[in-house]
């Protein structure tokens, strides 16, 4: 009886221990790692603390995930063609796809970044960039949908982009790769001295986020890999990391590796801005399309521009210099006082701080180690802040937790390294599983970081997850970095390769999330905004319809008269007015998508009928208990005949 | 030898259930629901009269609409303006004065209490949940779903009035 007694004390006092309601010291991992489980369970019905709106990168896309849970809820189509959502595929959204090369329907999208006001990031807009074919997207964040897109002349590997200075007045697109400006034929070997690097400032329009290009800066042929902007006291600046300043055109993995050390380029862009407003800079000829959305008319149009503002740097003397930095440089970031500018030297042992304060000092004080193409290259030991000591192996991306402390991704030895501004001593060190590219905190753009979680990219994932033939996931890693230490506390998979990701919490975005589109405000040229306004209209070859869809049934849902060798169009609004109940549609052998219509919206497909017959079309998204059933027919007729146009909805075609 | 077993069985569930906080307290073992006696009489109700020809002024509903009197007069102005609305909101399922996908309004106020009328323009899932003649006529017209086209009270009002006028 004792020995019972007694080990029901002991049983019981361990089980105290376990179930003591004061979680307050779980930051060790082992025995209490049933707590790390519970840090990222959102319970079903309750939502996410933090977006996640992570780069989709070769798939063109935009992820949106929720944290800490690694939920995804939606992909947003931005750059590449999304047939679940018509994007790029309806007549709607087809012309924001459009280039100055016709029509690209992909794109290797990279590093979103948020719209902020007051240095603070405002949860309005979301832009991120086109790799491949040099373009810049702005995503609505009360639709969750790419409302314009923007492309980049005289760039090429529009990679040092899109990042957005603090009060939202400038997207900022620089080009990786130089290319002849304007383009011509010549030889590739004459590169040196003859190619140059364009870096566009986009204006954004602070009511509509409209953007223009304001003007470009026609810079030495460098590559241009990453930038950030200033903020704080250094607002008004922008940097931008570079490497090949060996300007070489081949072999780069070897030729572009020479120097000891490459730049980062410091362009001070209210000082350019107050140029080019006073007349500065050269028009110069160029062809770019610029694709906007409208969401009275839920139609994009695509606009081809003619020229672009370009302006010399030595034009605005004290507006650009170069900062030394070792050894071709990766990730350009700003910590959120502006006074520490980090470069991210991937082959370099060291990872290198510079100062905004000392940068001014050496401008005002000429500490000059010499010029490259006239712009004034500031002498290292002058604007050095300081260099973390063999952190890791090659560095890439830093960010902020807004609390003093820096996390560096380490691509070679595979890891997160936390360490302190200002003294650059290391704090932690993390593993990555395996290769991590970029790391997010939210918020970490800008002067207020919100530090609760780090989320890395990985490149690689290998052993991770349940293999699916060659082609395995790409994945995210949240740590908890609340603590001391940082806490690894979930894997999970991620659409394409993500470059870069951008953080908000929840509340600065879902009070304005759109849930559906008014019939009243649809200014659809083509819309019926009530089943009285369905119709069929032949104009020679070309047929309108003008359909109606609500739960459950397509107006008119039968169709005649319609000919082989006809070009159909099918305009279909969604007349419901309630949250969540989009209706789809798709047409037998119609060589495009299905639509996917939300309430109180009009999208078009273009049907062009090669077969004699009856057709049906139907409802894609399970829509009501009737939705089997919610279908219709269309008549084709041989292309001579003459069947009369007619249509019709519960009642026999007469 | 058993007893302090029990006790620290006893002691463990007592800590368990201390930590969990947000665990909801248990219903009482007892409960009369008289509910489902009346749903059930409905129910058989409904075998022989269908519910859209079913007559009950005293039910009105679920929703914002809780009491309202309508004036012996009709208000023209505001009838006008709910036929438009009815136009532009209503008449994908519904046709004045015959049966389409949903049923007729047409008479409707011999049938049904205005508030009831009201609710179902404005709350139309809850209805279709929880009002037994909501339920009834969901079932009737085939599954059929009485859209929320979030008509303002102001509208939905405007549109009872219209409902008047159908001759």
């Amino acid at each position: 009886m004792k020995n019972i007694l007694k080990s029901t004390i002991a049983i019981l006092s361990v089980l105290i221990a376990f179930t003591s309601c004061n979680n307050t010291s779980n930051s060790k991992s082992g025995a209490l790692a049933g707590n790390v489980a519970e840090k990222v369970y959102v319970a079903p019905g309750e939502h996410d603390e933090f977006y996640a709106f992570i780069s989709g990168g070769f798939s063109g896309q935009l992820s949106v995930y929720g944290l800490p849970s690694g939920r995804l809820f939606k992909v947003i189509p931005v750059f590449s063609q999304d047939a679940e959502k018509a994007y790029g595929y309806n007549e709607e959204t087809k012309p924001m796809l459009n280039t100055s090369h016709g029509f690209v329907p992909w794109d290797d999208s990279h590093h979103p970044d948020i719209s902020q006001t007051n240095g603070e990031i405002d949860g309005r807009w979301i832009f991120i960039n086109g790799n491949n074919t040099p373009r810049i997207a702005k995503i609505d964040l009360s639709t969750f949908e790419t409302t314009e897109i923007i492309e980049i002349p005289n760039s090429a590997g529009n990679h040092s982009s899109s990042f957005v200075t603090e009060n939202s007045e400038y997207v900022v697109a620089g080009t990786r790769f130089s290319v002849p400006i304007p383009q011509r034929d010549m030889p590739i070997k004459d590169y040196k001295g003859n190619f140059k690097g364009s870096l566009s400032f986009i204006s954004i329009d602070p009511e509509h986020g409209h953007m223009d290009i304001k003007f470009q800066l026609i810079m030495p042929g460098f590559d241009y890999d990453l930038s950030h902007p200033g903020r704080g006291k250094s607002h008004g600046w922008f940097f931008f990391t570079t490497y090949n300043t060996e300007e070489a055109s081949t072999l780069m993995e070897v030729n572009a590796s020479q120097n000891d050390k490459d730049f980062i380029a410091a362009v001070n862009w209210k000082k350019i801005e107050e140029y080019v407003n006073n007349g500065g800079g050269t028009k110069m000829p160029a062809k770019y399309a610029h694709n906007v959305y409208d969401e009275a008319t839920h139609s994009a149009t695509s606009t081809m521009k003619k020229e672009v503002l370009t302006v010399n740097p030595l034009d605005v003397p004290g507006a650009v210099y170069f900062l030394p930095t070792p050894k071709s440089p990766h990730g350009c970031d700003v910590d959120p006082t502006g006074e520490y500018i980090v470069g991210n030297g991937k082959l370099s042992a060291n990872l290198t701080v510079h100062s905004f304060t000392k940068m001014l000092d050496a401008i005002e004080n000429k500490k000059f180690a010499g010029d490259a193409y006239g712009i004034p290259i500031l002498s290292f030991e002058d604007v050095l802040a300081g260099s973390v000591e063999q952190p890791g192996l090659g560095p890439l991306h830093t960010e902020f937790d807004g609390k003093g402390n820096a996390y560096t991704t380490f691509f070679i030895s595979s890891e997160v390294v936390k360490w302190k501004l200002g003294t650059w001593e290391v704090v932690d060190r993390q593993p990555c599983y395996y290769s991590v590219g970029h790391l997010m905190i939210p918020g970490g753009n800008s002067q207020k970081p919100f530090g609760k979680y780090v989320v890395a990219m990985n490149k690689i994932t290998k052993d991770r997850y349940l293999p699916t033939g060659p082609e395995v996931t790409q994945s995210a890693q949240l740590y908890d970095i609340s603590g001391e230490k940082m806490e690894l506390l979930l894997d999970f998979p991620t659409i394409g390769e993500p470059h870069y990701a951008a953080g908000c919490p929840a509340d600065l975005i879902k009070p304005r999330s759109k849930k559906l589109f008014k019939l009243e405000d649809n200014k659809h040229p083509y819309a019926a905004l009530s089943e009285a306004d369905t119709k069929v209209v032949r104009d020679g070859k070309t047929v309108h319809v003008y359909m109606t869809t609500i739960r459950s049934h397509f107006a008119p849902d039968n169709i005649e008269g319609i000919k082989v060798g006809d070009k159909v169009y099918f305009h279909i609004t969604n007349l419901e007015q309630d949250y969540d109940v989009p209706h789809g549609v798709s047409m037998i052998g119609a060589n495009t998508s299905e639509l996917l219509i939300m309430p109180g919206q009009t999208e078009t497909f273009l049907w062009e009928p090669k077969q004699v017959g009856v057709w049906p079309f139907y409802c894609t998204d399970f829509c009501s208990a009737l939705h089997q059933e919610m279908q219709g027919y269309v008549r084709v007729s041989p292309a001579n005949s003459n069947t009369p146009l007619k249509w019709s909805l519960g009642e026999d075609i007469e | 030898m058993k007893k302090p077993l029990n006790i620290a069985a006893l002691l463990l569930i007592t800590l368990l259930i201390s930590c969990g906080g947000k665990e909801e307290k248990k219903k009482e073992g007892f409960s009369y629901d008289k509910k489902v006696t009346t749903e059930k009489t409905t129910e058989k109700k409904a075998e022989t009269i269908p519910a859209s020809k079913r007559v009950d002024l005293t039910n009105k509903g679920i929703g914002p609409v809780t009491s309202l009197t309508l004036h012996a007069e009709i208000d023209e102005t505001m009838a006008a303006k709910g036929a438009d609305v009815f136009k532009k909101m209503c008449t994908a399922c519904h046709r004045a004065d015959k049966k389409f996908i949903g049923p007729a309004p047409k008479d409707i106020l011999d049938r049904r209490s205005p508030e009831w009328v009201m609710n179902m323009i404005l709350n139309p899932d809850e209805m279709t949940q929880k009002d037994p003649l909501a339920k009834a006529l969901l079932i009737e017209f085939n599954g059929s779903p009485m859209a929320n086209q979030n008509l303002t009270e102001e509208d939905a009002r405007a549109v009872l009035e219209y409902f008047r006028t159908i001759k």
